[in-house]
């Protein structure tokens, strides 16, 4: 089965002073549509490196990646992009930021369906009665949900999340896990998330593609073993458990390999 | 209570000013030749009203003019050195070099080079001594942007006009607008430095000269009271553009 996100024998090398630093290496991983996949992989191993790939911000020194079969040489409208960091624009209010998308990619949308679409991201997200504020009036996990919002208000074949959650606290987090399955479920989209949070790699996902560490290629690829409906109580359950238990070895694997080579570079 | 500190405390502390300036003089018994008081200069006002409006407004466009110009190709190089690391390296020391030129020892070589252009070298000066703080506000506004608020619209395909006319540029105009406060008082200084330096102007800066000349000292006075008057004016409607155009910031920081 092909997917709808193929990234084949990527390689790719920054050129750095002190020479070309190669951070993915023959990397493969391929994401059916309409599924989630989770990358988790060590700190600085080219997660991000990898995002910018697949949205064609960036052309890969070796391989390539294909959506929906077609190589990808420049970026797409049909990507939708979120990080760490919801970069809102504080001249606009929320609304206006959630369009922002749409004035770019259907330029012909007129005020009245662009607000519709906007408001209605907004109502599922739990923003409404929000759209009129601007972004330092808001919390940071209300401001990480308007970031949502605007990556996928375009209605994106491919959503891109590259460590969305990581800034905030525990509860909140959780909380927008919540949220985005149930995005999910109301428009699907074809996701890859980048995380270094292992129970929301297992929660979020249909399958967590573990990176080795620099150069990243696939270690390990764990499917999802759970039901799509699922409930956070299910990070509890014995199967969760043995998954999460997997996912640490493989990342303390991937970890000693970087160390390894740090000790004999140094 | 607002109009309290709005207007009751400024008015009062003016008038405070002008009563110990008056004070100043009559305690000292100083007569008009070694400074005027207060109360001689509305005489000077109605005695050289057209004048005054005449040279205030001479004064005024050639303020406007150059701080326009400075605009205009302080926002130019500040994109060029905002956009390329290489027209920043090179530009940078240039600018700061010419920046760092006591501005008066251009009067004489702007003099020479354009020979009784006296609307053109005033105009020039305020605009060469105004146009450096925009262009490193625009070009230091533009160069740390971050990663981030570029890609979220170059993902989509967003071309590099769109980029800066919906990112870049908006993000910049807090940074802009501070940096206009400065040109314009530098423009304001330019256009009098010329004026007053140049043997047949005209605008405020002549009018203080030919009170000079004349032995008139409350006119000196008086001219001085107007340019504070103006350069006051020029402040203050460059903070109402930065409100309108650049209020959200305003907001941002104290909310
Ligand atoms: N533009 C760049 N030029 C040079 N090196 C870079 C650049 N971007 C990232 N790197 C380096 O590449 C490696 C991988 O970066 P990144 O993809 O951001 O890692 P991750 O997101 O997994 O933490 C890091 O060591 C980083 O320092
Ligand atoms: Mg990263």
């Amino acid at each position: 089965m092909t997917g709808l996100i193929e990234i084949e024998g990527v390689t790719h090398a920054y050129p750095t002073a002190a020479g070309p630093l190669p951070v993915l290496e023959n990397l493969q991983i391929s994401v059916p549509e309409n599924e989630f996949a989770a990358v988790v992989g060590p700190s600085g191993c080219g997660k991000s490196t990898l995002t910018r790939l697949v949205a064609g911000l960036l052309l890969p020194d070796e391989g390539g990646v294909r959506l929906h079969g077609e190589w990808v040489r420049s970026p797409r409208s049909t990507v939708g992009m979120a990080f760490q960091n919801p970069v809102l624009l504080e001249w606009r209010t929320i609304l206006d930021n959630v369009i922002l998308p749409l004035e770019i990619v259907a330029p012909r949308m007129g005020r009245r369906e662009r607000v519709d679409r906007a408001m209605q991201l907004l109502e599922m997200v739990g923003l409404k009665g929000f759209e009129a504020k601007r972004p330092s009036e808001l919390s940071g996990g209300m401001r990480q949900r308007a970031s949502l919002c605007r990556a996928i208000v375009h209605k994106p074949e491919v959503l891109i999340l590259d460590e969305p959650f990581g800034a905030l606290d525990a509860f909140t987090r959780e909380d927008l896990w919540q949220t985005l399955r149930n995005l999910r479920q109301e428009e699907p989209f074809t996701t890859l998330l980048i995380t270094h949070d292992l129970r929301e790699s297992v929660f979020l996902g249909d399958q967590v593609f573990v990176l080795s560490g620099r150069p990243a290629h696939t270690q390990y690829v764990l499917d999802v073993d759970l039901p799509d409906d699922r409930d956070i109580e299910i990070l509890y359950d014995t199967r969760s458990v043995e998954m999460l238990a997997i996912l640490r070895e493989q990342i303390r694997i991937a970890q000693g390999r970087s160390t390894a080579e740090q000790a004999v570079n140094s | 209570m607002n109009w309290k500190h709005k207007i009751l405390i400024p008015v009062t502390a003016l008038a405070l000013f002008t009563l110990g300036w008056e004070a100043l003089v009559w305690v000292n018994q100083w007569p008009a030749y070694k400074m005027a008081a207060p109360s001689d200069l509305p005489a000077a006002f109605v005695e050289h009203f057209d004048l005054f409006v005449q040279m205030s407004w001479q004064t005024l466009w050639r303020t406007v003019a150059g701080l326009a110009l400075s605009v205009l190709a302080g926002t130019l190089l500040g994109m060029i050195m905002g956009f390329s690391r290489i027209a920043r390296e090179a530009l940078y020391p240039l600018l700061v070099g010419f920046n760092a030129i006591p501005k008066a020892t251009l009067v004489p070589v702007i003099a020479l080079i354009f020979i009784g252009q006296h609307d053109f070298n005033t105009v020039l000066m305020a605009f060469l001594i105004s146009f450096f703080p925009i262009a490193v506000s625009v070009s230091i506004g533009l160069s740390t942007l971050e990663p981030e608020y570029r890609d979220i619209l170059r993902s989509l395909g967003a071309s590099r006009v769109t980029l800066f006319t919906k990112i870049a540029l908006p993000k910049t105009l807090p940074e802009f607008f501070g940096a206009l406060k400065v040109a314009a008082t530098l423009a304001f200084i330019g256009t009098n430095l010329v004026e007053i330096v140049s043997p047949h102007g005209r605008g405020l800066g002549a009018l203080f000269r030919s009170g000079e000349t004349n032995g008139d000292y409350p006119l000196m006075f008086a001219v001085l009271i107007a340019l504070a008057v103006m350069g006051i004016l020029i402040y203050y409607a460059v903070i109402l553009l930065e409100r309108i155009f650049a209020g959200w910031a305003e907001r941002s920081e104290t909310g």
